[in-house]
């Protein structure tokens, strides 16, 4: 089968229309360049009504909006999931790194929780505290003024907390509390936990003309058909469009390679177009990945080439190392203060209104970095498992459980709203022996070699999460609730989630001033190959117990000035 | 042809593609094509495709049906605010049956004990026992042993029933209105409403109130002063 080339000469190529590719995308293509976006995905805008899920009902499927397409339930904005057809990855081992995939314009950002917290001053640094990781080669001066334009492109609410690592932005005002989170406020804080409002990318007020503001229907999962909050495709590649950009999106289309030239130079990259399964180059000057941490890593080590014989960009050795997620726990509390509740509409927004940032001194710790806490419960819309053991928490009141009839419908009314949940989200330490590498053994439906993982997680990662159950009980304690659930034991990792399961690959492409220890340098370029940038979590030294996308996206930007400079240096 | 019509078109093709000798029970094509578009809620054609497949077969018999809709009044009986029928409670549990295939066996298993059960109890089916009767039979499988390490075969099979019937009555219409979720509609969310506080003994933090929304200004475009604090 011949490789059909396209005719259009590009400025640059972005690999993935994410969070990462879609600030490569607005940045460089409202400098003037030219740009082709290749998204393996359909295309998607949550404005268009035959995609659109958010405002419906649960009885407008048939299913009631069980997971059963879709990992998050049949309404979340995510096509794809742990599993995709055609699609598959394997382990090393006994690994168990789950890799979630969204396979769409803007892609994971559509779904995302809009947790949009700042790397601070020490997340940068974290060699230096214990010794442990490696330190970023920037710091978080480097970072701020993009964090900034971020704030004031994107939009997220918060607070001013004057917090040294918890760094203030501009930010839009912050939700009022609900009742739960209240009561959590209530039983943090007694047990000295920080609880502050909480930062997310949606629009509790105007940014601008072109999006509309938070209409509170607590949907962000769906992403919002008024652009309220922030998904990469309806806020950045829609304005760099609509901007008179020059902007090819190509969707539906699997990239395969990086193609180079004699000298070893990235020409453009090969795709498989999923509607006539042909492959497809494109040129361009530069290569821009933002395909996933670990998606881009699989594209580099797939661009095998007499110039690069052990993969792009690979000469470390380093591409796929360094895999890690954040770590995660969760637990569930029953309170009988929020039995028999008055109803009102209490959606809020998609997602907490207030939590807890990391608020402890590691000297006093048996685990190094952080986590942490978000926040969940409250009075919401009703889907496929509510209502399942109506009445198990009578047990905890003295009373039956089981039976049939309409006392029933008093059971579920009299508990719905009083029980919530707590999650912890911390930083691990990332390792060498955390990897993903290509399969020889196994090809997608593409005919592309597909990704196999080692992952495990050390006693860091284990006591953290020791540690997060151990708060999550005192502050249900303080509460008067009853925890809900067996304390996870060692045999359970203490509850840590399988790496992968927060959904923030970082690392495989790390960053670093040393070619030999590193993939990209500080301004997420191959030191192999100077047209070739990655814009995605790959880069990331260290993960830090914040939420990665406002740092992909003011490094991306940062990146793409980066860019510009070069070529009009003409030194790429 | 817009994306509307090319997946009823994919879809019917499908259908003539011979989808119809897969199923034990065929509706006829234009029951099935107006049965894809009453749910409207942003499948991709992917999902269309595959929720087409599953409403166009029919998997548990009529009987079946009947013992099901019996058995989901008898969980919960009609009340003035909704009934299982209202709730279209059968119909999501035989749709179910078909996405879950694992729930397949398990139900259909379990309908065939309650017939034995009530065949040697009382020398007929369960449907065509008197109530007192099934609820004789319930009464027997209904409450789990909380001592149990693992529950017979026929209390799952009630919990089962049970929490498909609650499930899908509490995620219907009439449900939703009975438990009194009062959202998913736009509105401008202002806090918690003060008597709710004041029941709890709750309040907002004096010091926590300049950091919230002034819905009065939500339309006024966002600045900023250098230092990041909000100026509009």
């Amino acid at each position: 089968m011949q490789i059909i080339e396209n005719e259009k000469k590009y400025d640059v190529i972005i690999v993935g229309s994410g969070a990462g590719g879609g600030m490569a995308t607005k940045v460089l293509a409202d400098s003037g360049l030219k740009v082709a976006v290749i998204e393996a995905g359909p295309f998607f805008d949550p404005a268009n009504p035959d995609q659109q899920t958010q405002l419906k009902w649960p009885y407008q499927s048939p299913r009631r909006g069980a997971g059963t397409t879709r990992a998050f339930g049949e309404f979340d904005m995510a096509y794809g999931g742990w599993e995709i057809d055609g699609e598959p990855y394997n382990q090393v081992g006994d690994s168990q790194f789950d890799w979630f995939r969204s396979r769409m314009l803007g892609g994971r950002t559509n779904h995302w929780g809009r947790i949009s917290l700042r790397f601070g001053p020490r997340d940068f640094k974290g060699k230096d505290r214990d010794g442990l990781g490696e330190n970023w080669p920037i710091g978080y001066e480097d970072v701020k003024p993009y964090y900034d334009k971020v704030d004031k492109l994107i939009g997220v609410f918060g607070s001013k907390e004057g917090m040294y690592n918890e760094p203030d932005g501009y930010f839009l005002p912050a939700p009022k509390p609900r009742l739960h989170e209240l009561y959590y406020k209530k039983g943090a804080e007694k047990s000295g936990v920080k609880v502050m409002p909480s930062r997310l990318s949606i629009l509790t007020k105007r940014i601008n003309n072109e999006r509309g503001i938070c209409f509170y229907c607590n949907q962000c999962s769906r992403s919002c058909s008024v652009y309220g909050d922030f998904s990469a495709g309806s806020c950045l590649i829609f304005p760099a469009q609509k901007s008179g950009g020059q902007v090819d999106l190509y969707v539906n289309s699997m990239v395969r390679e990086v193609t180079v030239n004699d000298e070893g130079k990235a020409t453009g990259v090969i795709y498989i177009d999923k509607e006539d399964r042909k492959e497809y180059r494109v040129s361009g000057k530069v290569v821009v990945l933002a395909a996933s941490a670990c998606s881009s890593a699989r594209i580099l080590l797939n661009s095998k080439s007499p110039q690069h014989p052990n993969g792009l960009g690979n000469s470390s050795n380093m591409v796929g190392k360094y895999l890690h997620d954040s770590t995660g726990s969760d637990r569930m509390a029953f309170v009988p203060d929020l039995m028999n509740r008055k109803r009102y509409n209490e959606d809020g927004v998609g997602g907490m209104h207030l939590y807890s940032p990391w608020w402890l001194d590691n000297k006093k710790l048996d685990f190094p970095r952080g986590y942490h806490i978000e926040v969940w419960g409250g009075l919401g819309m009703p889907s496929y498992g509510t209502a399942f053991d109506p009445n198990s928490l009578n047990k905890y009141l003295g009373l039956k459980v089981g039976g049939y009839g309409n006392g029933l419908r008093g059971d579920v009314k009299k508990f719905y709203g009083s029980v919530m949940g707590m999650s912890g989200r911390g930083e691990s330490i990332a390792s060498v022996d955390n990897y993903c590498e290509i399969d020889p053994s196994t090809v997608d439906e593409f005919g592309i070699p597909v990704l196999r993982f080692n992952y495990n997680w050390s006693d860091h990662e284990r006591k953290q999460a020791r540690h997060m159950h151990n708060t999550f009980e005192e502050i249900i304690h303080n509460m008067d609730g009853t925890v809900l659930g067996d304390k996870p034991g060692k045999d359970k990792d203490y509850g840590l989630l399988n790496p992968g399961r927060i959904i923030h690959e970082v690392g495989t492409t790390r960053m670093g001033s040393d070619p030999k220890k590193s993939v990209v340098n500080e301004f997420e370029q191959l030191h192999d190959v100077e047209n070739v940038f990655i814009v995605d979590a790959g880069p990331f030294v260290s993960q830090a117990d914040k939420n990665p996308t406002w740092t992909i996206l003011a490094l991306s930007w940062r990146t793409s000035e980066y860019i510009i400079d070069q070529l009009k240096k003409q030194n790429i | 042809m817009n994306r509307r019509d090319s997946i009823r078109s994919l879809f019917l093709g499908s259908m003539a593609g011979g989808l119809a000798l897969e199923s034990c029970v065929s509706a006829p094509e234009e029951t099935v094509s107006q049965k894809i578009w009453e749910y409207q809620y942003g499948r991709t054609p992917t999902e269309a495709l595959r929720d087409g497949k599953l409403l166009a077969t029919q998997y548990f018999e009529n009987s079946e049906i009947n013992t099901i809709t019996r058995l989901a009044n008898l969980i919960l009986p009609p009340s003035p605010e909704g009934s299982i029928e209202d709730a279209g409670v059968p119909g999501f549990i035989e749709f179910m049956a078909k996405d879950f295939p694992g729930l397949q066996t398990r139900i259909r298993g379990g309908l065939m004990w309650l017939d034995s059960y009530s065949n040697r109890s009382f020398k007929t089916i369960f449907l065509n026992c008197t109530e007192d009767q099934q609820h004789e039979i319930l009464d027997q499988i209904a409450f789990p042993d909380p001592d149990a390490k693992e529950q017979k075969q026929e209390v799952q099979f009630f919990s089962l029933m049970r929490n498909l019937v609650m499930t899908g009555y509490f995620t219907s219409e009439v449900g939703i209105k009975e438990l009194g979720y009062e959202g998913n509609q736009p509105n401008v969310w202002n806090g918690v409403p003060d008597d709710v506080l004041k029941d709890h003994g709750m309040s907002y933090d004096e010091s926590w109130l300049p950091k919230f929304v002034d819905n009065s200004k939500r339309n006024d475009l966002a600045t900023w002063d250098e230092n990041g604090n909000l100026t509009s």
